[in-house]
């Protein structure tokens, strides 16, 4: 029968071995969502627009006063803002994304599959990943045009980017959670939005945390983004502080360590 | 390689969510080859059936098998036999049709070449050639089911769930999707359909499983079912209210039973076949009553489950 719908030979003799199966259908998930963004690249934007909008506003309104020349304070300013990309860049697509999956049926489809629950959630994550790399590539080219000048090593700088882009992944999986739990990919938006607030402006991000008046300075001391920021600032610039460093990667472990278990919980259960 | 004769079984599956039983005590089966309608209002459990079933849900108590595999000890062999459709189409409407159908492929563990041929083959089959490369949200709702149809036979499963796969449709579009359903059957694929149209499951399936509140309440052939509730129902109008009586009296001494009154201008009666149709037509044309309604047709699922049950479905009573 030549049009036959599903001929007899079954799925198990014509596919091949599935080792390593999940790293490669984690691949294949990840391109789903990188076409996916190509096509729809609102999300991604906002990741860059935002960042980039609030570089420009703070700087002319905060450079004068707070440094006294633009130029030096964008030396200050510029670090804060490519921790902020990298964070939004997680915090506002993978989140909304697998809820709108769980949503209109086609995690249905997916669980139904014979491949491992984790790989969507993987395959999203690996995404985002790429997402960091382009918002923090095109902020680095923001920032040079308006000023500013890497005063470290390369290999600095690269360590840099690479502490934003590893918290901005590990933060990415409270909103994987927050994804899976929520009702709506609106409340997963809100709570983004909600959070973006005190997470990323309650931080060093605009000033030293010591000129923020009192409430705020206690919050901004222990805001895991203000050790982000501060580690970054200083690699930028030169003058590589060990402390903020080592508490960036200490509450990017913990982050990864409670979040990630409880997103793959929650998501691969079954009523 | 199948194990049994039995395409899926399920036998006193019980499913709670919470206080609700969705489910309470369902058996139904299909043989290999079969299509099995599971036939029930909204609300009856069917959704709750099929994800037990494509090993989404995990059944409270019961026996679940499918392709012979039990779906409690061995989910994962189950998925590689089956595939599902759900209530609402799951394509991605950012991707083209091909894409999403690569997709699938490429995660059923074909390799590259061999995930674009079956798209290819797939997107020929539902007539989806021309706009293979378009992304799904330009298709029209009949474009996305038979995409989802399609995404579900990449992996040539052996057993296909169906969850209200003609929501939306209209008439054409709905024999199309009709004429695949059967095709699939006559490959030799076992289908569990749901639907709440009693017309599609008597157009479909070869066996008819009723549910209403998680419990079967009948089950047998098309021919059985519609024996139980009469078959068919005359609807009729009388051009003018003053004859309701003398053609109300028609209908009962021919059809052998009162006609149901109850939305005042009509008069509404199952019978057994259409003799009985003509012979009322030609008493009433031999009385000189006009007509400005008359209709013969299969029972709506409200009067089928008035017969089964004695009692409207929980919607018909609210719409009250
Ligand atoms: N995840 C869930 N949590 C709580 N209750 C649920 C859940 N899923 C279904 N139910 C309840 O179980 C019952 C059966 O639902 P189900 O979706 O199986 O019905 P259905 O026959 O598919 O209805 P419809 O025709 O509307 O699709 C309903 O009362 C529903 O509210
Ligand atoms: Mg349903």
């Amino acid at each position: 029968m030549t049009t036959s719908l599903s001929d007899t030979r079954s799925l198990s003799e014509t596919a091949r071995p599935s080792r390593f199966g999940i790293l490669r259908h984690s691949v294949v998930l990840a391109q789903r969502s990188l076409a996916k963004t190509s096509r729809n690249p609102g999300p991604i934007m906002n990741g860059i627009i935002t960042p980039a909008l609030f570089m420009v506003l703070f700087l002319y309104l905060f450079g004068r006063p707070v440094a006294g020349t633009t130029a030096e304070y964008l030396q200050y300013l510029f670090p804060g803002i490519l921790v902020m990309g990298a964070g939004l860049a997680g915090m506002i697509s993978t989140g909304s994304a697998i809820n709108l999956d769980l949503k209109n049926g086609v995690t249905d489809r997916f669980r139904s599959l014979p491949i491992s629950r984790t790989a969507p959630l993987l395959g999203s994550v690996l995404a985002d990943i790429l997402r960091y790399l382009i918002a923090v590539a095109v902020l680095f080219g923001i920032g040079a045009l308006l000023g500013f000048r890497i005063q470290g090593s390369a290999l600095a700088a690269l360590g840099a980017a690479g502490l934003a882009i590893m918290f901005g992944f590990c933060l990415s999986w409270l909103m994987v959670f927050i994804g899976v739990l929520v009702k709506s990919a609106d409340a997963v938006l809100s709570f983004s939005f909600i959070a973006f607030l005190p997470l990323q402006l309650g931080s060093s991000l605009a000033a030293p945390i010591d000129t923020l008046p009192g409430w705020l300075h206690a919050w901004a001391d222990i805001n895991p983004v203000t050790h982000v920021m501060n580690a970054c600032r200083a690699l930028l610039n030169g003058t590589p502080d060990n402390g903020s460093i080592g508490l960036t990667l200490l509450w990017s472990a913990i982050l990864f360590v409670v979040f990630c278990p409880l997103a793959v919980r929650a998501y691969g259960r079954q009523e | 390689m199948i194990v049994g004769d039995l395409g899926f079984e399920v036998d006193g599956l019980i499913k709670r969510f919470g206080r609700t039983t969705a489910v309470d005590g369902v058996s139904l089966a299909a043989p290999h080859g079969q299509v099995l309608g599971l036939l029930g209002p909204n609300g009856a459990g069917k959704t709750t059936v099929i994800r037990v079933l494509a090993t989404l849900l995990h059944p409270d108590a019961g026996q679940v098998r499918v392709a012979g595999i039990d779906v409690r000890q061995d989910p994962a062999r189950v998925r590689r036999r089956i595939a599902l459709s759900g209530q609402h189409t799951s394509v991605d409407d950012e991707l083209s049709g091909r894409s999403n159908l690569v997709m699938i492929g490429r995660l059923l563990d074909l390799g590259r070449p061999d995930a674009r041929r079956r798209a290819g083959e797939l997107l020929s089959r539902f007539g989806l050639d021309d706009a293979a490369d378009r992304p799904v949200a330009t298709y029209s709702g009949g474009m996305r089911r038979r995409l989802d149809l399609a995404a579900s036979l990449v992996g040539r499963p052996e057993v296909v769930f169906l969850d209200e796969p003609s929501v939306g449709l209209d008439p054409g579009k709905r024999d199309e999707l009709w004429q695949m359903i059967r095709g699939l059957a006559q490959d030799g694929v076992t289908v569990l359909l749901t639907t709440q149209y009693l017309e599609e499951a008597d157009a479909l399936a070869d066996a008819i499983t009723v549910i209403n509140h998680g419990r079967v309440i009948a089950s047998g052939t098309p021919a059985d079912l519609k024996r139980e509730v009469g078959g068919h129902t005359i609807v009729l109008r009388p051009s003018d209210l003053s004859d309701l009586d003398p053609a109300a009296a028609i209908v009962a001494r021919v059809a052998g039973r009162e006609p149901d009154r109850s939305r005042r201008q009509e008069l509404i009666v199952p019978v057994a076949g259409d003799a009985e149709f003509f012979e009322i037509t030609a008493q009433l044309r031999g009385h000189g009553i006009d007509v400005s309604e008359l209709a013969f047709r299969l029972p709506s699922l409200d009067e089928v489950f008035l017969s089964l049950t004695g009692a409207p479905t929980a919607d018909a009573k609210d719409a009250v």
